[in-house]
């Protein structure tokens, strides 16, 4: 493998993460993340549609025409997207009822979007492959890493294993609940992105406004 | 008529979309550094909101569910499969009428909006809207009271954040934190705030 094709594939995971630095499919990342089994079958969905939907326009992207290719990357993406949503239902039906709307969200889910007409419309397949895994790496390292979070904190357990027995069950851990509901997952995903941004500073925000800074001697 | 009473206040309070279940958060964390957009942004989302979800129930009442398509003397037919490409469908056809219909008869609105309206088809609060609405099988009249509802407390929603970033500017904040790391704590405290309103039964 060359080192373009490495870049392609490892630089979403943290350089240029597709959640905590370009902003693309947010919603589900906070939504889906109260446990680690959807957390994972939502990243493994998004993976799936992905990588094809990258590949399968590609494909085409020397044949569609300009003004209309957001509908035609619209129509392959939820027809991708019915394909999953219709297998979930019959394999996983429990886990399709958790995620509810989720699954069919990955339509408007911008990452997906976002990579068909940033990359797939300009590069081979075999590229806009790796890119769509790449960036569905990316996504779904931030959903696990705030599901292990949230589960763990939240109630205790991990892919409903207990790890930290709870009080009510006879054990120690008090569970906070704030972590289940939906401020948790601001909060986590904000400690995060900040966390990250201390381990990379070259991902730090430039501020819109300087605080002029005053001096002790400039007063007197 | 307390229930459409208790659904509409539900749907902008209790159940935010944008504070409770996370939909629509890349527009909502992206276009809200001034109020004035947010405002025009918010607007548009009510009204596509509000024209969407109806024309959606319909269709899916009449032409999706299982033994809908009976008036047409197709008892066993069952489409329900095809419902999330046909409300995307629905979605981005009357986002771009909408628009064609705006630069003819107010262009005023339109040019306030402009980018906004394109924008709103892959905003997935309007698409998560209707599947809400198709997944809680509510009726017409339903439809329509949580279509202006939920888009109203999406509205409500970004304008807040949109407020509070104005002022935010001029506060000292980390570095690492600088910009999206202290929206999502704003939206997070936000999020607290609201779910305050999650005890009202009316």
């Amino acid at each position: 493998m060359t080192m373009q094709t490495k870049a392609i594939l490892t630089d979403p995971l943290i350089n240029k993460n597709p959640i905590t630095l370009q902003i693309l499919g947010v919603c589900s990342a906070l939504a889906v993340t109260t446990k680690l089994a959807p957390a994972l079958i939502m990243g493994l969905a998004v993976m799936v549609v992905l990588s094809i939907s990258n590949v399968s326009i590609s494909l085409i992207r020397k044949h569609i025409p300009g003004s209309i290719r957001i509908i035609v990357q619209m129509t392959i993406i939820a027809s991708l997207v019915i394909i999953v949503d219709q297998f979930l239902k019959a394999y996983a039906y429990e886990l399709s009822k958790q995620l509810s709307v989720f699954i069919g969200l990955i339509i408007t889910n911008c990452i997906v979007m976002g990579r068909a007409e940033a990359f797939a419309m300009h590069n081979p397949p075999t590229a806009s492959f790796l890119d769509g895994l790449g960036h569905a790496m990316g996504y779904g390292l931030i959903l696990v890493i705030v599901a292990v979070v949230r589960e763990l904190l939240g109630s205790g357990t991990l892919l409903d294993y207990t790890v930290l027995p709870l009080v009510k069950d006879g054990g120690w851990y008090e569970p906070n609940g704030l972590m289940l509901l939906a401020p948790g997952a601001f909060f986590i995903i904000g400690l995060l992105i900040w966390a990250i941004r201390t381990w990379k500073p070259d991902q730090v925000e430039k501020p819109e406004y300087q605080i002029h800074m005053v001096h002790r001697t400039e007063i007197m | 008529m307390e229930a459409y009473l208790s659904l509409f206040v539900r749907s902008i309070f209790v159940e935010n979309l944008a504070l409770s279940f996370f939909l629509g958060i890349c527009t909502f964390l992206a276009v809200s550094k001034k109020i004035e957009t947010a405002l025009g942004l918010g607007a548009a989302v009510v009204v596509v909101q509000g024209i969407t979800l109806p024309i959606n129930n319909l269709i899916a009442t009449y032409l999706l569910n299982e033994g809908a398509l009976s008036w047409l003397g197709l008892p066993d037919v069952n489409l329900v499969y095809l419902h999330l490409i046909i409300f995307i469908g629905v979605i981005a056809a009357i986002v771009q009428i909408l628009e064609m219909i705006l630069d003819r008869y107010v262009p005023a609105l339109y040019n306030a909006l402009g980018i906004f309206l394109p924008l709103i088809t892959v905003n997935c609060a309007i698409l998560g809207g209707s599947l809400f609405m198709f997944n809680r099988s509510y009726n017409f009249a339903e439809s329509v009271v949580f279509g202006v509802g939920s888009g109203l407390g999406w509205a409500l929603a970004i304008v807040g954040l949109a407020a509070v970033r104005e002022k935010l500017k001029y506060s000292d904040v980390p570095e690492g934190l600088q910009g999206l790391g202290i929206t999502f704590i704003v939206a997070g405290l936000m999020s607290l705030s609201f779910m305050s309103f999650s005890g009202i039964q009316l």
